[in-house]
């Protein structure tokens, strides 16, 4: 048989048209889709194109724009501050829960059901009993406030507070996901880890920063590349809560590509925004491999 | 001494000593319930509000439990907005969305676990490949391709490039791959082709992997709220998502309807959940990490 041509065996070829009868309908999807747009999206964003007049050859402008635009330079540190703000303290709770769930306790399937009602919760929906939340006149968290003696806060109509805001019911909404495979992955380490551990007269603490920590090192990792990837691509909440502001306070990378594309209609600068922010991930999540390959035990 | 006895009982009900342990062990549960109520604050005060009437809201402190609860709000809802219209719209994408997805994910994870096929490996990986590009990248040229097809605002753009999905591809490969080949030369012995075992054996073996694909791509394609706020504007064709946002912008004062319709809006993704919870972990658990 060679590589690509009619293999003599006729089982392998009755296998190949079955193949494309079985990948056919997957696989025009893909290209049309995904891969086809992945591709024109880079094309796109060497030209300037409004969508009325015929798309022009702009070479590297778009990006050269987009280095000299004091907006995406905001955006971007908006994106940063965002996910600064939600992964890690997402991750620090999210484990804590996870150990708390993991241990031989009540209720376990009824907690781990409630704290991931957030996460199937859809967005929009969600986001508007938050924006209710924050009302500064009359919302719960202001109310709380003014029982325990602070200020009401404006939470969402100040330069200030705005981003916080979008941070706080973030790290809300995600909590669950990241407990869910936590607790997957402390249901992974060998009990007779800490059985021998417990021989040596290890304590809570050295159990957990000995065992537990290092054991749950991939999964760590996992949870930390997956959340900033997707606290990278953060759009519903800022979109219903702030709209991006007070005076772009609140506006990230999602946001802006969505006004530019959507809103003034510059495709091309869109584009180029979107591959940026592609960029900007990957390089996240490069720096976040070579760390890891430093620090990861694997059994 | 019977009081004592009580209460020996009843620390022992809650599984509670009075030793270091049995006091770690109370916290832990006050830690655990503090933290739930914090998570269903939000969905409890949600439901409150869209009970209340309007002048009630702005009284403090918070009455959790409205005295007359006002029902008619849900109603109010349907007469302000074509709510009824943006809830039959999702029901029909979802549905078909989520049908579709189902039977491009389950042909082609049985090609690229069963079939032998050149450049397999390579097609698969790029599919893996583009699973990590956001969703943003394509956004704009995959609005383009609506507009050359001149599908904008139409039911097809809502639909059709939500049926494909590499994370669906990926995640029934993953599981076809687990049944056992013995399984598919028995049926061969019987004289069946690839389309009989792939709907004879693979599809009836893989429920939980087919009953975690359902569940994500009902709830992914419900929520959905980016692709829908570009490709459509007619009041006729919007999602519920694309509907409340814009029923936010018209009626921002009105929190008592806001929220009912957010009770609405959430209502049929939380019953699957809550029905259907076991598929969510497992859902997690097949995609997430191993070990």
């Amino acid at each position: 048989m060679t590589a690509y041509g009619q293999p003599a065996n006729p089982m392998l070829r009755s296998e190949r048209r079955w193949a494309l009868f079985f990948l056919a309908p997957s696989l025009i999807g893909f290209l049309a889709f995904t891969l086809l747009p992945v591709v024109t999206s880079l094309g796109l964003s060497f030209v300037k194109w409004n969508l009325i007049r015929p798309p022009e050859f702009a070479g590297v402008d778009n990006y050269v724009r987009a280095l000299r635009d004091p907006m995406f330079w905001r955006v971007l540190k908006n994106t940063a501050v965002y996910a600064l703000g939600t992964v890690p303290s997402a991750m620090v709770l999210s484990l804590a829960l996870a150990l708390a769930l993991n241990q031989k306790i009540r209720g376990v399937t009824l907690f781990r059901g409630l704290y991931y009602l957030p996460v199937v919760a859809p967005m929009v929906a969600v986001t508007m009993v938050w924006r209710w939340l924050y009302n500064a006149n009359f919302g719960v968290i202001n109310y709380v406030l003014s029982l325990v003696g602070l200020p009401a806060v404006p939470w969402l109509t100040s330069t200030r507070w705005a981003l916080p805001s979008v941070i706080i019911m973030s790290v809300w909404k995600s909590l669950g996901s990241g407990m869910v495979i936590y607790l997957a992955g402390l249901q992974g380490i060998p009990q007779h880890l800490y059985d021998a551990a417990a021989v040596d007269g290890a304590n809570a603490w050295q159990r957990f920063r000995h065992i537990t920590l290092p054991m749950l090192a991939t999964t760590t990792f996992f949870v930390m590349v997956t959340s900033v990837i997707s606290s990278f691509q953060v759009f519903g909440q800022i979109f219903v809560l702030t709209r991006g502001g007070p005076a772009n306070a609140s506006s990230t990378m999602v946001y802006y590509i969505y006004q530019n594309g959507f809103q003034s209609f510059r495709m091309g600068y869109a584009s180029a925004l979107s591959w940026l922010l592609f960029a900007a991930v990957f390089v996240f999540t490069l720096i976040q491999f070579g760390a890891q390959r430093e620090r990861v035990f694997y059994e | 001494m019977s009081s004592d006895g009580d209460t020996v009982a009843r620390a022992r009900l809650f599984n509670l000593r009075i030793t270091p342990v049995g006091m770690a062990r109370g916290l832990l549960y006050l830690v655990l319930i503090a933290g739930a109520a914090l998570a269903l604050v939000p969905f409890v005060w949600m439901v409150s509000t869209s009970l209340k009437r309007l002048p009630e809201v702005a009284r403090w402190p918070i009455q959790w439990i409205p005295s007359d609860p006002q029902w008619q709000n849900y109603a109010t809802v349907f007469s302000h907005v074509p709510f009824l219209r943006f809830y039959a719209n999702t029901a029909f994408v979802t549905l078909l969305r989520t049908s579709g997805l189902l039977v491009t994910s389950c042909m082609a994870g049985y090609a690229f676990a069963r079939l032998r096929f050149p450049g397999r490996d390579a097609i698969f990986l790029i599919y893996l490949g583009t699973m990590m590009v956001p969703g943003q990248v394509t956004l704009i040229p995959r609005f383009i391709t609506m507009r050359l097809l001149t599908w904008i605002d139409t039911y097809q753009a809502l639909i059709v490039p939500g049926v494909f999905s590499a994370f669906g591809v990926f995640l029934m490969r993953q599981f076809f791959m687990g049944i056992p080949r013995s399984l598919d030369d028995a049926a061969i012995l019987d004289g069946a082709n690839h389309f009989d075992i792939f709907r004879r054996v693979c599809v009836p073996l893989s429920t939980p992997a087919i009953a975690t694909l359902i569940i994500f791509a009902f709830v992914g394609s419900w929520n959905d709220f980016l692709w829908p706020l570009v490709i459509t504007n007619s009041v006729e064709k919007l999602v519920l998502s694309v509907g409340l946002s814009h029923f936010q912008d018209l009626y921002y004062t009105e929190w008592t309807l806001l929220m009912a319709a957010s009770v609405m809006a959430m209502a049929p993704v939380l019953a699957i959940y809550v029905l259907a919870q076991r598929y969510f972990v497992q859902g997690i658990a097949l995609t997430g990490i191993k070990g």
